[in-house]
């Protein structure tokens, strides 16, 4: 018997390619420090045919109308040094590339700046301004930005060097099993994605997707996010968007992803 | 609206107050094989009540991870875990106690949760609300309802 079916699984060889042009890597060999695994996979992989389609196409993708807000934002001029983000950077594509790096480490601050630690530090060190919340729209749709332009390329954080006992904390905080539930991150999406828990479809919990439309919420959501939805999913007290402890599992779940292509923004269910 | 993947217990589930005749959760004793010899609650089990339990996201929920047949009315079963089918002719009525209570304790390192167990957590949530737990923690079943989803089991037998 199978309840599989009613959740039409979509082809397990399909192909992304986006706009008929950008060519995404969907599998890669699993990054060497992995050991458990042998090929990681996007998130993508993983939906409907239906929601799968809505990523081919940035007319179709609903989350690529943010990015176009955001566009917006880059070259408007804020806080007290009246500059926008053109003033320095030029244009968005000027910082291709940057998505697939981050979380990466800051040698000033001395410590792993995620991209939204990085923008936030260009707002108020660079021009004078208020931090933009976490995972507020005004920072999720940057990310977004941030993130389209970098596209295809392959995410490629560094996890040795200075970042590195950053990355072992991150991957502790993965393998512990949290909450009353007693579940770790890899309880789901390393021993069981391809299965069902429930109506749910188990996919790698990668984040080279990131920020993702969710037609569930009909928005962007921002990495940490989705880290606090599922760590409450295990009945435990949450960590916090942007603390110490979501960006080491963000660096690690990222180098999880080494290999595979920059997506953002992706749709899921 | 929250919609939590597995167990939102029902507030109603698991009564603070010990009856009679019901076991704590601290005070279960389990075999090297991890069984459970006597009734949790003191009171025998209601299958029908099982049954409820057993497919319920607010309660016992374990079709999330498991396939049972004879529930295949209700949506949506998942298969991380085995087929429950015919679980009867495997384990006795003590294994499955032992089983639904704490699967730990014949399962070392099992993704099957503790269904009666209130302690040893690592950042205990209150619920589903991603904030710390506040004072005791109730078990994500109470003693009867072990008892209840225990009988139910006990009548899948293999065809
Ligand atoms: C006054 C100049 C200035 C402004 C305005 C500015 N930045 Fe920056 N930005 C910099 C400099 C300088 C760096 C390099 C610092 C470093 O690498 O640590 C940088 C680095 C970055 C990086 C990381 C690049 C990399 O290769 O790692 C990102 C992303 C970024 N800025 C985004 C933004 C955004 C988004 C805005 C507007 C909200 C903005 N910046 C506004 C000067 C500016
Ligand atoms: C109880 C099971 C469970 C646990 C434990 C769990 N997740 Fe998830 N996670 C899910 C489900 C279900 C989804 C939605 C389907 C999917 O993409 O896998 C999901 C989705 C995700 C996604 C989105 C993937 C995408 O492509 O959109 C990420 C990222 C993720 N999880 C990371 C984590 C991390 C990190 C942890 C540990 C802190 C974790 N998950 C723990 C069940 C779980
Ligand atoms: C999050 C996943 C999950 C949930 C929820 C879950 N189980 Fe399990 N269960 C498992 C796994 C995995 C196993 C296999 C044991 C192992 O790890 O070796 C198992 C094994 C069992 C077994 C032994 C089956 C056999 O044939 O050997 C029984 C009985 C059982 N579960 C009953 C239940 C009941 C009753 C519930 C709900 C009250 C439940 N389970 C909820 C994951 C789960």
């Amino acid at each position: 018997l199978s309840f599989v079916a009613a959740s039409a699984l979509a082809d397990e060889n399909a192909n992304l390619v986006v706009n008929g042009e950008i060519d995404m890597t969907i599998r890669a060999p699993a990054p060497d420090h992995m050991e458990n695994m042998s090929e990681v996979m996007s998130g993508w992989l993983f939906r409907s045919s239906e929601t799968q389609a809505l990523q081919l196409d940035d007319f179709e993708n609903p989350g690529m109308i943010w990015v176009d807000d955001a566009r917006e934002v880059f070259a408007s001029e804020s806080g007290s040094g009246g500059e926008s983000c053109a003033s320095c950077h030029d244009s968005p594509e000027a910082l291709a590339g940057v998505r697939a790096v981050y979380p990466k480490w800051d040698e000033e601050h001395g410590e792993v700046q995620s991209l939204e630690m990085q923008i936030n530090e260009c707002v108020t060190e660079r021009m004078g301004g208020e931090p933009w919340k976490y995972t507020g729209g005004t920072m999720v749709n940057m990310t977004a930005l941030l993130a389209s332009v970098s596209r295809g390329m392959a995410v490629n954080v560094a996890i040795d060097g200075p970042a590195q006992s950053t990355w072992e904390m991150g991957r502790d905080l993965y393998y512990t099993r949290t909450g009353q539930l007693e579940l770790s991150c890899a309880n789901c999406h390393e021993d069981n994605y391809g299965n069902m828990i429930r109506a749910d479809h188990l996919s790698q919990g990668q984040i080279n997707g990131f920020p993702v439309y969710r037609l569930k919420n009909a928005k962007l959501n921002a990495v940490h996010s989705r880290f606090k939805g599922c760590v409450r999913d295990t009945r435990a007290q949450t960590y916090s968007p942007g603390s110490p402890e979501f960006i080491a599992l963000e660096l690690y779940v990222a180098s999880r992803g080494n290999g595979l292509s920059v997506e953002g923004p992706s749709v899921r269910n | 609206m929250k919609r939590t993947i597995l167990f939102a217990v029902g507030l109603i589930a698991a009564s603070t107050v010990v009856m009679a005749g019901t076991t704590a959760p601290s005070d279960v004793s389990f075999d090297d094989q991890g069984a459970i010899a006597n009734t949790l609650s003191g009171a025998a089990g209601d299958p029908e009540s099982g049954k409820t339990i057993m497919r319920t996201r607010g309660l016992g929920n374990c079709i999330a991870c498991h396939e049972v047949s004879e529930l295949s009315d209700f949506p949506f079963h998942g298969d991380i875990g085995p087929s429950l089918d015919g679980v009867a002719g495997r384990w006795s009525a003590e294994e499955l106690r032992g089983i639904v209570a704490n699967a730990k304790m014949t399962f070392p390192d099992t993704m099957m949760p503790a269904f009666y167990k209130t302690d040893g957590f690592i950042r205990p949530g209150n619920g589903f609300t991603g904030k710390a737990a506040e004072g005791e923690l109730e078990p994500l079943l109470s003693a009867q309802q072990i008892e209840d989803v225990v009988a139910y089991l006990l009548t899948l037998k293999e065809e």
